[in-house]
């Protein structure tokens, strides 16, 4: 008698396409989320409106870039089932849009960050070879330009503007500095994606987004931070391994849906 | 098998019917004439398609103009409705035509201008002065890039001295 033969089973190939639309699903939701936090607590109306406009607009992003990722996934997983049923370390969003909001000044400075990202990365998707990635792209590019808009204009006002705010906003950049190479990180899904034609070379995409970055920072009054800030580079949030802030966000985020599974209203 | 075949509404008649569905929040301009209705398909049978595109991702209307397009048809005899989401094309506010701006600006907001440039360094050097909708001055200043809904800006004129809103061009 031989025993039963095990037939090893290969790992199936990295679907690179479906990481891809986790981390631009999972950026949009995570921040939209922490920017929900400012509803009914913003310093003034307008910006109560704007940032509860920005999140509503990120969390419309993440809906459409989920929906397909679970297309793309093909296990019957809507957007709905990948935001409310993963656990943390499934998240594939960047660790500077988890970072807590922190004082306003923190808040629009981690935007702005982010805002000139997406501006120039789905700026470059809208021209993926991946038909669906470019349509999700050129929609959303269009309302990231007037989050830019929103949040360039802030760090003018707060950088050049009293030296509370000028020393706050400084603060934050020098804090969240740090985060920021962790969005152009050409690891291996990036790296393959890229040579495909489906997402764009981000080394190249880091060089542009630091010229619009250090002009608005400039004409802000405001340094950058030194390069030796720049180390340790905190990253991890591309392969699961986030700050302790997610978790405590997603237990909020997620208690509705797991409380009361498949509930409608 | 159907007797009602022979008074099935065109696809024409039915683009009438879409005319007066206006949109919940700018209730002056139809759904058509903001370009959320892309195209209608009658389908075999009955059936009608409706294909639609939101003007923004997280749009919270576009249940409620599906909601308004279905009942209209159903008002209008047409059973079976089905609505189409596209987002390709991505929806422009340069879709709205000539005369439905000026029923903006005749209510109140500023029509949009066109679609932004995407050279972010210019895009963020360049401060938007929109057309004052009740005297027409050019002497305005965005006040918030946000209004009373995502499509909309809030605006200041200082030669009449007014907010108004404006009807963000995207
Ligand atoms: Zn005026």
């Amino acid at each position: 008698m031989t025993s039963p033969s095990v037939v090893p089973v290969p790992a199936p190939p990295p679907n690179d396409e479906l990481e891809l639309l986790l981390r631009l699903g999972d950026d949009r939701l995570v921040l939209g989320h922490r920017l929900s936090e400012w509803c009914g607590h913003a310093p003034i109306l307008e910006e109560d409106i704007a940032l509860a406009n920005v999140a509503l607009d990120l969390l419309g992003q993440a809906t459409l870039f989920l929906r397909r990722a679970g297309e793309v996934e093909g296990k019957g997983r809507d957007e709905d089932a990948l935001a409310y049923f993963r656990e943390a370390v499934e998240f594939r969003n960047c660790l500077l849009v988890e970072q807590p909001n922190g004082d306003f000044g923190f808040t629009i400075a981690r935007q702005f960050l982010f805002d000139v990202h997406a501006v120039v990365t789905l700026d470059a998707l809208s021209r993926s070879t991946s038909a669906e990635i470019a349509a999700l792209a050129a929609k959303s590019l269009k309302e990231a330009k007037y989050h830019v808009r929103h949040s360039g204009e802030w760090m003018l006002m707060l950088g050049d503007g009293t030296d509370e705010s000028h020393r706050r906003v400084q603060r934050a950049l020098d804090e969240l500095w740090r985060f920021t190479p962790e969005l152009f990180v050409a690891d291996g899904v990036a790296a393959r994606l890229a040579v495909q034609g489906i997402a764009p070379d981000l080394p190249a995409l880091h060089a542009k987004w630091e010229t619009i970055v250090r002009d608005v920072v400039g004409r802000a009054t405001l340094t950058l931070p030194h390069e030796s800030m720049h180390s340790p580079h905190l990253r991890g949030g591309r392969s699961g391994m986030h700050s302790e802030h997610l978790g405590h966000m997603l237990a909020e985020l997620q208690i509705v849906a797991r409380s009361h599974p498949g509930a409608k209203w | 098998m159907s007797g009602t075949s022979a008074t099935r509404l065109t696809r024409d008649e039915i683009l009438a019917v879409l005319d007066t569905v206006m949109d919940p929040e700018v209730p002056v301009l139809s759904v058509r004439e903001l370009g959320i209705v892309r195209d209608v398909r009658l389908e075999a049978g009955e059936a009608v398609t409706v294909v639609v595109t939101p003007t923004y991702s997280g749009c919270p209307a576009i249940r409620v103009i599906e909601q308004d397009i279905t009942s209209a048809l159903h008002g209008a005899g047409i059973a079976d409705v089905r609505i189409e989401t596209v987002y390709s094309p991505a929806w422009t506010s340069d879709w709205i035509p000539t005369e439905a701006r000026a029923k903006l600006k005749a209510y109140g907001i500023a029509p949009p201008s066109p679609a932004a440039a995407t050279d972010l360094v210019q895009l963020l050097r360049a401060p938007r002065t929109p057309q004052c909708p009740y005297c027409d001055s050019r002497d305005t200043e965005v006040r918030s890039e946000f209004g009373s809904t995502a499509c909309k800006s809030i605006c200041w004129c200082r030669s009449c001295r007014q907010p108004f809103e404006e009807f963000k061009g995207i």
